[in-house]
């Protein structure tokens, strides 16, 4: 038997969402509750808001602080999953912290950045950073720990700047660890960006959901959700998935012929 | 041009011992020796990749220009046979010349593991003399290739080092005929630990007869 391998075929998408979405308005039809509105409903906020510009306003406020975090914190963890990975000493001591980071709850970074710092904007970010630096630097160790040797006897031989080793030697073996810090790092940092603008920003999805949390608005929660979700849908389709077809191309060449 | 003063290398236990010799301007060097005894330990102490011998044990080699050929190709995997002679510092024209003296003319965009074993390591000697080499370093360079191959390699490198006569040379082998057609010298490694048995400079004229005579002595066969 083979079990199921990657990505299910594409028709498996196009009969499950819509057969959720059937099931999803017969429900709320039958509910008939304020509190399970129906995907038109849903539609229809999701139309008014756009209309009125206030879903991009937040949308947009909600991605600017997902990209400076995630900027932030792929290259903070980047740099120090490297260093981690080729020194036992920084191993040896940084280690020890980052067991407590990763185990440490979002929602107390967040509590205590808004303590210390008030309820600004660098403190928002950084405390998204400071929740995702972990994860990636963790990933990245992996892979600066199997970088091969040769390819470093190679460089230093043929005296590599410290740029090229990095570009060219480093880079594209830790790709794969950089690409999967990249994937779980969007999908953690978002839900961190909801967290953090619901507690402490006038502005961005997570403090739409909040309003709409304080009356009930179900039908705006979902329609603000569902619009974030296609973002990041879109991200991964649009710049994420080429990358890495991009990147990974040389690892099947085709034999040459002779 | 070089001075090995080599006190000793361990892993452990003494690997290495004490290698003293000088390396001039178109020396051409084989290293002989039997399997696992250090050549290649001594190859990467020569070209500076072993941290545990100091800079000071091998005088002058900051002055010269080094070209490696390991026993994996280590080329890029990622890069283009081109991409890879530019990265050392060949321009685009070197880049062409390069691979197409050692019969690589047209696969300046193939990528090093779309070759075979033996184009690769064409590639990999293309890229050695794009940083017009001092020292020309071998680790084994005929290995596991077929004979005609390895025959071709052999010849093709034999004409570099005419072309190149400032140029020095060390080769790790194991076969006393890569010596013949190769060396103007020889060293040979072994004991415990590891010390230069012999470093004979070989008259041109008696070259082969005298190294014949040498490697009748010795069973290299079997390593």
């Amino acid at each position: 038997m083979k079990g199921p391998t990657g990505r299910p075929p594409l028709w498996s998408y196009w009969i499950v969402l819509p057969s959720f979405v059937v099931l999803w308005a017969l429900t709320a039809w039958l509910l008939q509750s304020p509190l399970l509105p129906t995907p038109a409903n849903v539609l229809d906020t999701m139309v008014r808001e756009s209309a009125s510009g206030e879903l991009w306003h937040h949308l947009g406020a909600t991605l600017a602080r997902v990209v400076v975090a995630f900027v932030l914190a792929m290259a903070i963890g980047t740099a120090i999953g490297i260093v981690m990975g080729r020194s036992q000493t920084t191993n040896a001591l940084f280690d020890p912290l980052l067991v407590l980071l990763l185990n440490l709850p979002a929602l107390v970074t967040i509590i205590l950045m808004y303590v210390w710092f008030g309820l600004v904007e660098v403190a928002a970010v950084m405390a998204v950073v400071i929740n995702k630096v972990p994860n990636v630097a963790v990933t990245v160790r992996e892979g600066a720990r199997s970088l091969d040797y040769r390819l470093e006897e190679m460089a230093t031989v043929y005296e590599f700047t410290r740029w090229q080793r990095l570009r060219e030697v480093w880079v594209p073996q830790l790709f794969p660890y950089l690409m999967a810090a990249t994937r779980g790092g969007l999908a953690l940092i978002w839900k961190i960006v909801l967290v953090v603008e619901l507690l402490g920003r006038s502005s961005g999805v997570g403090f739409q959901l909040h309003m709409a949390f304080q009356v009930f608005d179900v039908a705006a929660i979902l329609a603000y959700s569902l619009a974030f979700i296609a973002v990041v849908q879109l991200i991964e389709l649009a710049i994420l998935q080429p990358l890495e077809r991009r990147s990974s191309r040389w690892r099947q060449p085709e034999a040459a012929h002779a | 041009m070089l001075e090995l003063r080599i006190a000793g290398r361990d892993f452990g236990q003494p690997v290495l011992g004490e290698v003293f010799a000088t390396v001039s301007r178109g020396d051409r060097i084989c290293l002989l020796g039997p399997s696992g005894i250090g050549k290649t330990t001594l190859l990467n102490a020569i070209a500076g990749l072993d941290k545990s011998v100091p800079e000071s044990a091998v005088i002058g080699r900051e002055q010269l220009r080094v070209g490696y050929l390991f026993q994996e190709h280590r080329l890029l995997p990622w890069r283009t046979l081109h991409a890879n002679l530019r990265l050392v510092g060949a321009s685009d024209d070197e880049a062409g010349t390069l691979l197409g003296q050692v019969g690589l003319a047209g696969y300046g965009h193939y990528l090093p593991d779309q070759l075979s074993l033996g184009m690769a390591r064409r590639a990999a000697l293309a890229r050695c003399l794009a940083v017009k080499p001092d020292l020309l370093l071998l680790d084994e360079p005929f290995a596991s290739l077929d004979p005609i191959m390895a025959g071709e390699l052999k010849a093709l490198i034999a004409g570099i080092l005419n072309s190149q006569p400032d140029m020095a040379m060390i080769c790790v082998t194991h076969d006393g005929g890569d010596a013949a057609i190769l060396a103007n010298r020889l060293w040979y490694l072994d004991g415990k630990p590891a010390r230069l048995q012999w470093d004979d400079v070989l008259a041109e004229p008696g070259l082969v007869d005298g190294l014949l005579g040498r490697l009748r002595d010795l069973d290299l066969t079997g390593s």
